[in-house]
């Protein structure tokens, strides 16, 4: 019985030879080390600098995708909805405190247009740790990420985490 | 269920009543003893009497089945179902348990089939449940196989009774039970089809949480209109629910069902000084950069802007301004639910208001910004309780000992009526 090939809609499988996207695998692998260090260190308010101002940022579970269905357990449309949120776990909202380790690893480049945007897929880990209990997985998944260039910088235009963990241990408060 | 989940349930549960037995306090119903919250003994009569019991439980909506031989699993309390959809069109309910070993044989999630095989020994159920097939059931060259008087009829998958109302679909294990338009009694039936309006509705998606909590601190925080003008930065400083609004705390004849409503306020939140100095919520100068997520738009006839509707024993209607969705309760143990999140909009929705449902569903769900608050603030109960070295109990005098509906949200009379009628069926 098995389950069917994870494939997001717009995102290019990729060729299996990855050898002419070697630079842009290295490049994509300190965005994640960036991106990560800033959410694991607790600053939730620099998150949305790595997002394009027409960024696309959802989370959502593989079963939604296998299904085509649209909905997002986070999903922000435009860099102005990821900043409310940002905003909202920095200030507002009422949550344990915790601990966060992101894991990246199996970067893909599965795409690169002359006009400098990359498509790449990673998978992902969250380790959360919360004050009274063990350190839990929280999820695992896969980032479909479609990047885009802003002078030396890589910057997100779409990032959807597509998480096996399809059920979340009681609530999921920072970004993936 | 990890090994970290496991032990947290272990220790969430007492398999001991406290001293002196389920005593109910003498105070009456402005107190609930901790053992309501944690007692296995009182779990397993609730299974028993209340999701086995008399009572229609959600299970799904047709949106998911809309198709002769469309099937999803789904669960009447603890109890795995299959709900499928047969040639004629009738909705069938029934346990997903072989008849022959007990193997929960339906493993996807939700599909398509002609007929379900149990994988062990390809036992054969028809899309009813009923068994149709037993292989080698006259054995091999005269020898084994089933005794002749065997009847496969006999032996199928406990059915449950069905009922379904405007695309929504209920099970139960009563053969007799009034019908569901009958057990939501007509103020909750209102609301019901306020949501559920005869548009079709059109699945937007799914979430799922554990949430290591007793499953009626779920009923409770929706009944209980007074944490929703304290906990929420979202509501009470955009208006969405905030004390001074028009809303009601709306309760059933019996106090099981409830509807929790309110209008929002058209500029923003309409909040005096002195309720300001009550909300430390409250942040008078927090803008949004996108307040798209704020957006009404009116589509309901109804007065409530935002309703939450708590359908004993298993569903939650969320009606929160334009995202949609039913939560389905399954308890898993004193100290433990799984909450299936299911939302929805309608057919006819264009793009643009896709996307606002879209938009807007980041208020809810483990992730909302509403919704996050809640689990966080249920498990902060089950911890204090389950952590607590003597058996104690909660103290719910807000409203006076007042029961039933109510208008004021500074009340918790909706979470009494419920255990009155709880007490009641549980014999306590």
């Amino acid at each position: 019985m098995e389950t069917a090939p994870l494939r997001l809609k717009g995102f290019p499988r990729g060729a299996v030879a990855q050898a002419p996207f070697r630079e842009l695998r290295r490049e994509i692998e300190e965005f994640h080390a960036e991106y990560c260090y800033v959410l694991d260190n607790n600053e939730i308010e620099a998150w949305p600098q790595f997002f394009a101002d027409d960024a696309v940022y959802r989370i959502t579970a593989r079963e939604n995708v296998e299904a085509d269905l649209p909905v997002g357990l986070v999903y922000c449309e435009g860099l102005a909805m990821i900043k409310d949120r940002a905003f909202a776990i920095a200030h507002t909202a009422m949550f344990d405190p915790r601990y966060l380790q992101h894991m990246v690893s199996n970067i893909r480049v599965t795409a690169a247009s002359p006009s400098g945007e990359v498509s790449a897929e990673a998978n992902y880990l969250v380790l959360q740790t919360l004050i009274d209990e063990d350190t839990r997985m929280l999820q695992a998944g896969r980032y479909f990420d479609r990047f885009v260039r802003s002078g030396d910088r890589l910057l997100l235009k779409e990032r959807h985490c597509v998480y096996d963990t399809l059920r979340i241990d009681n609530s999921l408060v920072y970004p993936v | 269920m990890d090994d970290a989940t496991a032990r947290r349930a272990q220790v969430s549960g007492s398999n001991r009543p406290p001293d002196g037995g389920f005593a109910w306090p003498e105070e009456g119903l402005t107190r609930i003893p901790d053992w309501v919250y944690t007692s296995q003994e009182i779990y397993e009569r609730e299974v028993e009497r209340i999701f086995h019991g008399r009572t229609w439980n959600y299970v799904g909506l047709e949106a998911e089945v809309p198709e002769a031989g469309d099937f999803k699993r789904s669960f009447v309390g603890p109890t795995p179902v299959i709900v499928s959809r047969d040639k004629a069109g009738a909705v069938h309910v029934f346990e997903n348990r072989c008849a022959h070993r007990g193997a929960e044989f339906c493993r996807h999630q939700h599909g398509h089939a002609k007929e379900f095989v149990c994988p062990y020994h390809q036992w054969t159920y028809d899309l009813a449940g009923r068994l149709i097939g037993i292989p080698f059931r006259r054995g091999l060259n005269k020898e084994g196989g089933m005794p002749r008087d065997f009847e496969p009829a006999a032996h199928s998958p406990q059915a449950l009774a069905v009922a379904t109302h405007r695309g929504v679909i209920f099970a139960s294990y009563a053969s007799d039970m009034e019908s569901l338009e009958d057990y939501l009694t007509p103020d909750i039936l209102k609301d019901f089809e306020a949501t559920f309006d005869g548009r079709r509705l059109k699945l937007l998606g799914y979430y799922r949480n554990t949430q290591p909590a007793n499953w009626k601190l779920y009923h409770e925080n929706l009944k209980d209109p007074y944490h929703a003008t304290l906990l929420h930065t979202y509501l009470v400083t955009f208006g969405l629910l905030v004390a001074g609004n028009k809303s009601a705390m709306i309760v059933d004849p019996k106090g099981r069902h409830g509807v929790m409503g309110s209008a929002k306020s058209e500029d923003g939140a309409q909040v005096d000084d002195a309720s300001k100095r009550e909300m430390r919520t409250f942040h008078e100068n927090m803008k949004l950069n996108d307040p798209r997520i704020l957006d009404y738009v009116k589509e309901f006839a109804s007065p409530w802007s935002v309703t939450m509707m708590t359908i004993w024993p298993n569903l939650i209607v969320q009606r929160e301004l334009n995202t949609l969705g039913t939560r389905q309760i399954v308890p898993h143990g004193p100290g433990e639910f799984t909450m299936i999140w299911t939302m929805f909009g309608y057919e006819g929705d264009d793009e643009a208001m896709t996307r606002h449902r879209l938009r807007q569903g980041n208020l809810m769900g483990p992730a909302g910004f509403l919704g996050l608050e809640d689990n966080e603030a249920m498990k902060f109960v089950q911890d204090g309780i389950r952590k607590s070295a003597e058996e104690k109990a909660g103290l719910l005098e807000l409203g006076g000992r007042e029961e039933g509906s109510s208008e004021t949200l500074i009340t918790e009379a909706a979470i009494r009526s419920m255990y009155r009628y709880w007490r009641d069926v549980m014999g306590l």
